[in-house]
């Protein structure tokens, strides 16, 4: 896809480069409202050219986050560099940045066109080139024939991309875009999120993104970072994060995943093994994760990475009998919920690549799960 | 059942305006009597009107009123808007309550006693500094207190409702606050503006207690023109003066009130589109 080479294109992982310098830098920046912490000593470095997701619960912290980024709120604590500079006494109007406001801030006296053009006014950009930056501009969100109409005038979606147009005309250095497509039917949505990494990819612009939906924080970011209570719980890629999630939260967070409870039987440099009641056997991973024989875990395991077999591997570990209790046909994949013999229910999900297969599965069938060595995740926390 | 109490309300409908604007109806009515005798009715006429264009007096006093109603409406507004502004935005500053407080008592204190408070300071700060004369001044000085309470009421609940995030939005493409208070803020408060500005417009044109107190010799007002002429019975040209006040703040109110209402209206359907786009 089109998407996919955008983004292998602007992925040079400057983040793992110890030369780079990162063009965000947040040091352990606290914000407290009052007594409630609504960002908890977050630290984190985002590159220039970083298509930067931020995922989280609501209330989570994320808009506050982006707020202090744009100049909005300052700090409790802590500090935030945009290119090196410290940006604790620049005001928004000074700052490399532009925001899109998750309740959108579009001005209800003025049009689409006097919305969008605001920031270049405010620029001196002479008028002719203001015409055909904002023209371009809603070109690319579609809204060039609402150019004259007041913002009630508009629906939801409309004003969204209003919005979207008016942080992405200025092309600031640094984007911050609070849930910019939530609005937005599929198709819209997954057009303005290839022009979102068109323009990336064309500019250099570096985006910090706040985002609900995991699938759009997949195929948008180069990176993800995961918030929890005002915390970052995780940053990495998003293959990263969704094969090797750090916790449970997560595990859980990203996609779905099957969770098990268990303790270490065995921790060797190239394996581990895992004892669960809950998966019904134990659980076989072929790299060792460290941890103390004894130790509580939680094993997760993606729907995908089980597999459903009418006869048993014998193998003694990493297969587990059940009984299938409900099978969801999904056109190009099947869900399967299989209770085990533990009372454990998991979900299992496979590609329909045959039609009507041969030895299919089907309600109140007894099955064996199984699984790859390498599939399972073993979470300490 | 529901229809007899639904007859009762009308009749006490009913009852209630004619008690609150007979008087007034009544007076518009004799402004057209044709009898120098204002309480008794002698044909219609129109001829009242222009004797009051021929009463030197009465026109200076309607100057009079006007300058005051003008200037201190203006001043009042712009003063009331930024206190409501303050009010609405900075939450916390020290003395904000005293602030508050005093911005408001002139709503709740009798006007007789501000009168005379206004009175006592002009007399002891013409005795200190000589300074100032009664006359057109103090009036408007005492005009821009009292009105400047409304203003501030009204303006301090529309910014209270007016979305930071708009201020916001225009600092973050790079407007300075002076420039965002003036391109944003104001155009989208402006109804507000201009029914504070009716509103004290109106209230100082109609005020004859304070006036009274703080007024000298050569500036009389409209209204305490129409009090001391009707000491001395009421005359028809009065009545047409009467009715000519009303129609003024009349429509001073019923704009005001058009606009607000109007803003209200646009306001809640922003929200309820808003609430719709949220799903
Ligand atoms: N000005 C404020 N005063 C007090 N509390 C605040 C303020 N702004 C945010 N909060 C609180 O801080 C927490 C984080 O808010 P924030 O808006 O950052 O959440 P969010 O992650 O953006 O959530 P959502 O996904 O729902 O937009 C919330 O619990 C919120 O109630
Ligand atoms: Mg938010």
């Amino acid at each position: 896809m089109a998407a996919e080479r955008a983004k292998a294109d602007s992925q040079t992982e400057t983040w793992n480069d110890p030369d780079a310098v990162p063009y965000i830098r947040i040091e352990n920046v606290t914000k407290k409202f009052g007594d409630f912490v609504a960002v908890n000593n977050v630290s984190l470095d985002v590159y220039r050219g970083e298509l930067f997701a931020l995922l989280g619960g609501s209330g989570c912290g994320k808009t506050t986050l982006l707020r202090m980024l744009a100049g909005f709120e300052q700090p409790t604590t802590g500090k935030i560099y945009i290119d090196g500079v410290d940006m604790a006494d620049i005001p928004p109007y000074e700052r490399p940045t532009n925001m899109m406001f998750q309740s959108y801030a579009l001005f209800p006296h003025m049009t689409v066109e006097q919305n969008v053009s605001f920031g270049l006014k405010q620029d001196r950009v002479p008028a002719d080139e203001i015409k055909k930056r904002v023209g371009d501009i809603l070109d690319m969100v579609q809204m060039r024939n609402f150019a004259h109409r007041k913002p009630h005038q508009l629906s939801g979606g409309q004003r969204q991309r209003v919005a979207l147009a008016r942080s992405l005309v200025k092309e600031p250095k640094l984007l911050l875009l609070d849930e910019p497509l939530g609005a937005l039917d599929k198709k819209l949505r997954e057009a303005t999120q290839f022009e979102i990494m068109n323009i990336q990819d064309r500019l250099g612009i570096t985006f910090m993104v706040v985002t609900h939906d995991q699938e759009e924080a997949m195929t948008l970011a180069t990176r993800i970072g995961v918030m929890n209570h005002g915390q970052i719980v995780q940053v990495g890629t998003p293959k990263e994060i969704y094969e090797y999630p750090n916790t449970k939260f997560v595990a859980d967070f990203i996609g779905s995943v099957n969770l098990f409870e268990g303790y270490i039987q065995e921790d060797e440099a190239d394996h581990v093994l895992i004892a669960s009641e809950e998966a019904g056997c134990p659980i076989y991973i072929d790299h060792g994760i460290s941890a103390a024989p004894g130790a509580e875990v939680f094993v997760a395991i993606r729907p995908e990475k089980l597999e459903l077999s009418k006869t048993s591997t014998g193998t003694g570990h990493n297969c587990t009998p059940g009984t299938v209790k409900g099978v969801a046909y999904m056109g190009n994949l099947s869900v399967y919920l299989v209770q085990l013999d533990s009372g454990k229910e998991v979900k299992i999900s496979m590609s329909n690549q045959r039609r009507a297969a041969e030895h299919a599965i089907d309600w109140d069938d007894r099955v064996y799960v199984t699984w790859h060595a390498n599939s399972p995740v073993a979470l300490l926390s | 059942m529901s229809n007899r109490l639904s007859w009762f309300i009308i009749l006490m409908l009913v009852v209630g305006f004619i008690f609150l604007y007979g008087p007034m109806v009544s007076v518009v009515i004799y402004s057209f009597n044709d009898n120098k005798l204002a309480t008794l009715w002698g044909g219609f006429s129109t001829r009242w009107y222009p004797a009051l264009l021929a009463n030197d007096q009465m026109l200076r006093a309607a100057k009079h009123s006007l300058i005051i109603g003008v200037v201190s409406a203006t001043f009042a507004t712009t003063f009331g808007t930024i206190a409501g502004y303050v009010l609405a935005r900075y939450r916390k500053f020290r003395g904000r309550t005293l602030f508050s407080g005093m911005v408001t008592a002139p709503l709740v204190m009798p006007e007789v006693i501000t009168g005379l408070s206004l009175l006592l300071l002009f007399v002891a700060m013409k005795d200190l500094f000589g300074w100032p004369n009664r006359g057109l001044m103090t009036v408007i000085l005492a005009h821009i207190t009292f009105t400047l309470s409304y203003v501030t009421i009204v303006m301090q609940s529309r910014f209270t409702t007016l979305d930071i995030s708009l201020e916001e939005a225009a600092l973050d493409l790079g407007a300075r606050p002076l420039k965002v208070f003036m391109v944003i803020t104001l155009p989208i408060v402006a109804p507000a503006i201009i029914s504070g500005w009716l509103l004290s417009f109106t209230i100082s044109l109609d005020d004859l207690v304070i006036t009274s107190y703080t007024n000298g010799p050569g500036s009389t007002t409209l209204p305490q023109v129409i009090f001391s002429a009707v000491r001395l019975g009421v005359n028809p040209s009065i009545n047409a003066l009467a009715t000519i006040i009303i129609a003024v703040v009349a429509f001073g109110v019923v704009t005001s009130h058009i606009l607000m209402t109007r803003a209200e209206r646009r306001r809640q359907r922003d929200i309820q589109m808003a609430l719709q786009s949220n799903k």
